[in-house]
C-alpha cells in the first residue's frame, strides 16, 4: 500500500466517524450506532470505499478493545473486583451455560448434530465487551447493579473464550483424528493466528510460560511501573509519557499473544494492577483519545464486514437468527436477573444491554470453521446475524430508556440516592506550589477532603509519603480534570503559577462544567482582569495579602499603633478590591495594550492619591476627641 | 395601615453553627417583609466595618433591634465594636446628631441563666433590665424609644425542640407586630420583658383589611 492509498483511507475512515458520529449522537442513538452505520455506508455494500482491506482494519481495529480493557482494568480496584467474585462466577458462568445449552437445544431440534449446535451455542452466549461498556458508559450507567452485573458477566465471557476455544477441536465432526495433543496446545490459545505458536510447546511448559508472564505483569506492574513512570515524568514531555503509556499496553499485548492469551485479558490485567499507582488518572487522560478512535475504528469495521449478499439472498433466515439471538440471550439474561434479585428495572436494563452476539463470535467462527467443526455454509449466517444484532444493541437500549425505564421512574430515583460516589473529594485543588500548598492544608487541617493535581514528580513523592492524595498531571488538559472528579467537585482551585494555563484552565472549566465553582490565583492586578471578566468566583492575586501583612509591619515599625496600622492595611484592601472589580467590568472591551497600560498608570495614579486621603482620619473619627472638645 | 415599619436586626453571635436558640431565632424573622437582618460576623469576620455603610443602614430603618447573645452582661465584641464605630458623634449623639431622633431601639437577648438568676437573691444579683442600662442610655442619647426587651431566658435548659419553638414564634409575632404597628406603645412601660405578655402588648392582627 503507498501512502497515497493510506492517506486516502485514513481520509475516509475519519470522515466517515466525522460525519455520522454526532449525527448519531444528536438523533439520541450514541456513537456506537454512529460508528456501525458509518461502516456500513462506507462498506462493500455502501459506497465500496473501503472493501477487500477491511478484514486488516478489523485487525488492527481489535487494538481498540485491548485498549478498552486496559482502561476499564484501571477503573477496578483489585478490592472491587473481589467483591464481585460472586457474580462474576456465578451470573457470568450461569449465562454462558445456560444461554449455550438452550442454543444447543434449538439446534438439536432442528436436527444439527449435537455437536454443532454445542458449538453454536457457545458461540453466540459472548455479548459484546466493547458495545456494552461503550453504551453503558455514554449512558452514564456503568455503576448501575445491572452495569456491574453486566460487566461481571463480560468478564467471565472474555475468560470464557479460552476454554471454548480449546473445546472446539474436540467438537470437529468429520476429522476425528484431532489430537489430544493438539487440543491440549490450544487450550491457551486465544486468537487462531497464535495457535501454532501455543501447539509448539508441551502443555505444562505452556502452562508454566502463562502463569510466568501473569506473574510478571502483577509483579512489575506494582514495582518497577512506579519508578519507571516517576522517572518518565521529571522529563516533563507530555508526548514521552503518553508514549510510555501505549508502550506499555502494547507491550503487555504483546507478550500475552506470545504466550497464547487473550491480549484484550492481559491488558486488563495490566489495568487492575495499575489501579493504585498513582499515575493512573494521567494514565487514563493518555490512552483515553486512542481508545475511543481505535474502538471507533473497531465499530466500524464491524459495520463495513456485515455480508450483504447474505443479507439479501436469505433475508428471512437471518432476520430470524437476528430475533432468535435477542430473544434467547433477553430471556436467559433477563430470568438471570430475577433470579439474582435484581430489581425490575435493573434485570430490564441488564437484559437489554447483553442481548447481542460479540466479536468475539467473530473470532470463534473463523475458528470452528476452520476446525471443520462448522461449515461455511452454517457460520456464514450466523456471523450476519451477530453483526446485525451488535448494530440492534443501540437501538435496543434507546427503547428500553423510552419506554420500559420511565415505568420504573420510582425505583430509578431510590437508586440514584445510593449511588453517590464518596470516593471523590469535594475540592480540587490545581498546582501544590507554594501558592496551593497554604489553600489545601488549611482545608485539610478543617476536615475537608482534596485531591491535589500537580505535575511536579518530587511535590507528589512528598506528598504521598504523608499519605495525601495527589495525582500526577497537567491540570491544563480537561480529560485529567474529568478524570479527577471535576464533575462531582464543588470547589476548583487554581493555584498553578502560569498566566497562561490558569486562563486556559478557567475557560475549560466554565465551558464544561459549569457548576464548578472557581477560585483563581491572579499572577498580578492585569491577571485579575481578566479572571474576574471570566467570573471567576474568587480572586485572589498571588501577592496581594502578604505583601499587605507587610505593609502593616513596616508601618508598626515606623511607629504607627498595631491596630491602626491593621485597619489601614484593611481599608486599603476593601478599596483596593473594590476598585479592581470596577476597573475590570467597565474596561472589558478595551482590547489595546497601549490604552490598558496608559489606564493602569493613571488608576494607579487615582488609587495612591485615594490612598493618601482615606487612610488618614476619616475612619478614625470615632476615636477624634478634638470633635467632642469643640462641643462640651 | 400605612407603609410598613422598616426592622434593622443587627445580629452578633460569633459560633452561629453551634447556636441552637439564636439560629432558629433569626431563621423565623429572616425574609420577612421590610424586615433585614443582617450578621455582622458574617459580614466583617476581620471586624473592618465600613461605618458609612452602617449608618446608611440605619438612616434607612425605623427600628433598630440589637439580636445577640447575652455575653459577660454586654454583647459579644462586634456589636460593640459597631457601636463605637457606628454611632459616631455627629451623626448619632452631640449637637447635630440627630440622625436617630424617633426611631425605636428593641435588645433582643438570649441568656443561659434562668430568669431566677436574674434578681437580688439569684446569682447574677440584678435583673436583666438593670443589666441591659448601658443599652438603654445609649438609645436614649441617640434620642431613640427604648423598648422593654425581648429575653430567652435559661437557653442551656432548653432542651425540647417544642420549648424552643414557642420562643421562635414568639419572636416572629414581635418582630410582624412592630413591623405592621400593631403593638400598644401605651401599655409597654409596665413590661420589664417585651414577651412576658405577648397577649397584653400586641394587638391581634387584622384578617382583613377592609370591610
Amino acid at each position: 500500500m503507498h501512502s497515497g492509498d493510506f492517506f486516502f483511507q485514513a481520509f475516509i475512515y475519519l470522515m466517515a466517524a466525522v460525519l455520522s458520529v454526532p449525527i448519531a449522537q444528536r438523533l439520541g442513538l450514541g456513537s456506537v450506532l454512529g460508528y456501525l452505520i458509518a461502516g456500513v455506508i462506507i462498506g462493500p455494500f455502501g459506497l465500496r470505499l473501503v472493501g477487500q482491506e477491511g478484514e486488516d482494519v478489523m485487525h488492527f481495529a481489535e487494538f481498540g478493545v485491548v485498549m478498552m480493557l486496559f482502561l476499564v482494568g484501571l477503573e477496578l480496584q483489585p478490592s472491587l473486583l473481589w467483591r464481585l467474585r460472586l457474580p462474576i462466577l456465578g451470573l457470568g458462568g450461569l449465562q454462558v451455560l445456560v444461554t449455550a445449552a438452550v442454543f444447543a437445544v434449538i439446534g438439536i431440534g432442528l436436527r444439527v448434530s449435537w455437536q454443532m449446535s454445542l458449538a453454536v451455542g457457545l458461540i453466540l452466549a459472548m455479548s459484546s465487551t466493547a458495545i456494552v461498556l461503550q453504551t453503558l458508559n455514554e449512558k452514564g450507567l456503568t455503576k448501575t447493579e445491572a452495569g456491574q452485573a453486566s460487566f461481571s458477566v463480560l468478564l467471565f465471557q472474555d475468560i470464557a473464550v479460552i476454554p471454548i476455544l480449546a473445546l472446539m477441536p474436540l467438537l470437529a465432526i468429520k476429522d476425528g483424528a484431532v489430537s489430544l495433543v493438539a487440543a491440549n496446545g490450544v487450550i491457551f490459545a486465544a486468537a487462531e493466528q497464535t495457535a501454532e505458536q501455543g501447539a509448539a510447546l508441551p502443555a505444562w511448559q505452556q502452562a508454566l510460560l502463562v502463569m510466568g508472564t501473569v506473574v510478571g505483569i502483577i509483579l512489575g506492574g506494582r514495582f518497577l511501573t512506579p519508578p519507571v513512570f516517576r522517572f518518565i515524568a521529571t522529563t516533563r514531555l507530555r508526548e514521552i509519557f503518553t508514549a510510555t503509556a501505549l508502550l506499555l499496553v502494547i507491550g503487555i499485548a504483546l507478550a500475552m499473544q506470545q504466550v497464547g492469551l487473550s491480549p484484550a485479558l492481559g491488558t486488563f490485567v495490566a489495568g487492575v494492577v495499575l489501579a493504585e499507582n498513582e499515575y493512573r488518572h494521567e494514565l487514563e487522560s493518555d490512552i483515553e483519545p486512542f481508545k475511543g478512535l481505535l474502538l471507533g475504528l473497531f465499530f466500524i469495521a464491524v459495520g463495513a464486514s456485515i455480508n450483504f449478499n447474505l443479507l439479501i439472498q436469505q433475508p428471512l433466515l437471518i432476520l430470524a437468527l437476528v430475533i432468535g439471538l435477542a430473544i434467547v440471550k433477553f430471556g436467559v439474561l433477563f430470568i438471570l436477573g430475577r433470579f439474582f434479585r435484581m430489581d425490575l428495572s435493573q434485570s430490564f436494563l441488564f437484559a437489554f444491554a447483553l442481548a447481542q452476539g460479540g466479536e468475539f463470535a467473530f473470532v470463534l467462527f473463523s475458528f470452528a470453521t476452520q476446525n471443520r467443526v462448522l461449515t461455511p455454509t452454517v457460520a456464514g449466517p450466523l456471523v450476519a446475524a451477530v453483526a446485525l444484532s451488535m448494530m440492534l444493541t443501540p437501538l435496543l437500549m434507546t427503547m428500553n430508556d423510552r419506554f420500559v425505564q420511565p415505568h420504573f421512574a420510582v425505583s430509578e430515583d431510590e437508586r440514584e440516592a445510593d449511588e453517590i460516589d464518596d470516593n471523590e473529594n469535594p475540592v480540587i485543588i490545581a498546582g501544590f506550589g507554594r501558592f496551593g500548598q497554604i489553600v489545601g492544608r488549611l482545608l485539610l487541617a478543617n476536615g475537608c477532603q482534596i485531591t491535589v493535581l500537580d505535575h511536579s514528580p518530587t511535590q507528589i513523592d512528598l506528598l504521598r509519603r504523608f499519605e495525601w492524595k495527589v495525582f500526577y498531571g497537567d491540570a491544563s488538559r480537561i480529560d485529567l480534570l474529568h478524570a479527577a472528579g471535576a464533575a462531582q467537585a464543588k470547589l476548583l482551585v487554581v493555584a498553578i503559577d502560569d498566566r497562561e494555563k490558569i486562563l486556559d484552565i478557567v475557560n475549560l472549566t466554565r465551558k464544561h462544567f459549569p457548576h464548578l465553582k472557581v477560585l483563581a490565583r491572579a499572577i498580578d492586578r492585569r491577571h485579575a482582569y481578566e479572571l474576574i471578566r471570566r467570573g471567576v468566583e474568587v480572586v485572589q492575586r498571588e501577592t496581594f495579602s502578604s505583601a499587605l501583612d507587610m505593609g502593616v509591619e513596616a508601618l508598626k515599625l515606623l511607629g504607627v499603633r498595631s491596630y491602626k496600622a491593621n485597619r489601614a492595611a484593611r481599608t486599603f484592601k476593601s478599596h483596593d478590591e473594590e476598585a479592581m472589580y470596577e476597573i475590570a467590568v467597565t474596561e472589558a472591551d478595551d482590547s489595546a495594550i497601549l490604552a490598558r497600560s496608559r489606564q493602569l498608570a493613571h488608576d494607579l495614579e487615582q488609587l495612591l492619591q485615594s490612598d493618601n486621603r482615606d487612610l488618614i482620619g476619616e475612619d478614625d473619627r470615632a476615636w477624634d476627641i478634638s470633635e467632642l472638645r469643640k462641643d462640651a | 395601615m400605612g407603609s410598613p415599619n422598616q426592622i434593622l436586626i443587627l445580629f452578633a453571635h460569633p459560633a452561629l453553627e453551634k447556636s441552637r436558640v439564636n439560629r432558629r431565632l433569626i431563621q423565623a424573622v429572616q425574609g420577612l417583609d421590610a424586615v433585614m437582618v443582617r450578621d455582622l460576623y458574617e459580614e466583617y469576620p476581620d471586624f473592618n466595618i465600613r461605618v458609612k455603610v452602617e449608618q446608611d443602614l440605619l438612616l434607612a430603618h425605623d427600628i433598630i433591634v440589637f439580636h445577640h447573645p447575652f455575653y459577660w452582661y454586654s454583647c459579644p465584641a462586634i456589636l460593640k465594636e459597631w457601636q463605637d464605630l457606628v454611632l459616631e458623634y455627629g451623626f448619632a449623639y452631640g449637637h447635630e446628631g440627630i440622625a436617630l431622633r424617633g426611631k425605636k431601639f428593641l435588645s433582643a437577648i438570649t441568656t443561659g441563666g434562668g430568669e431566677t438568676a436574674y434578681c437580688r437573691q439569684g446569682s447574677n444579683v440584678y435583673t436583666i433590665r438593670e443589666l441591659l442600662v448601658p443599652f438603654e442610655q445609649t438609645a436614649r442619647l441617640c434620642g431613640m424609644d427604648y423598648l422593654p426587651p425581648f429575653v430567652v431566658f435559661g437557653t442551656h435548659k432548653l432542651r425540647e425542640q417544642s420549648e424552643i419553638a414557642k420562643h421562635v414564634e414568639d419572636y416572629q409575632t414581635v418582630i410582624t407586630a412592630l413591623r405592621d404597628d400593631r403593638i400598644h406603645w401605651d401599655q409597654l412601660p409596665q413590661f420589664k420583658v417585651l414577651n412576658s405578655n405577648l397577649d397584653r402588648a400586641i394587638r391581634k392582627a387584622e384578617v382583613s383589611h377592609h370591610a
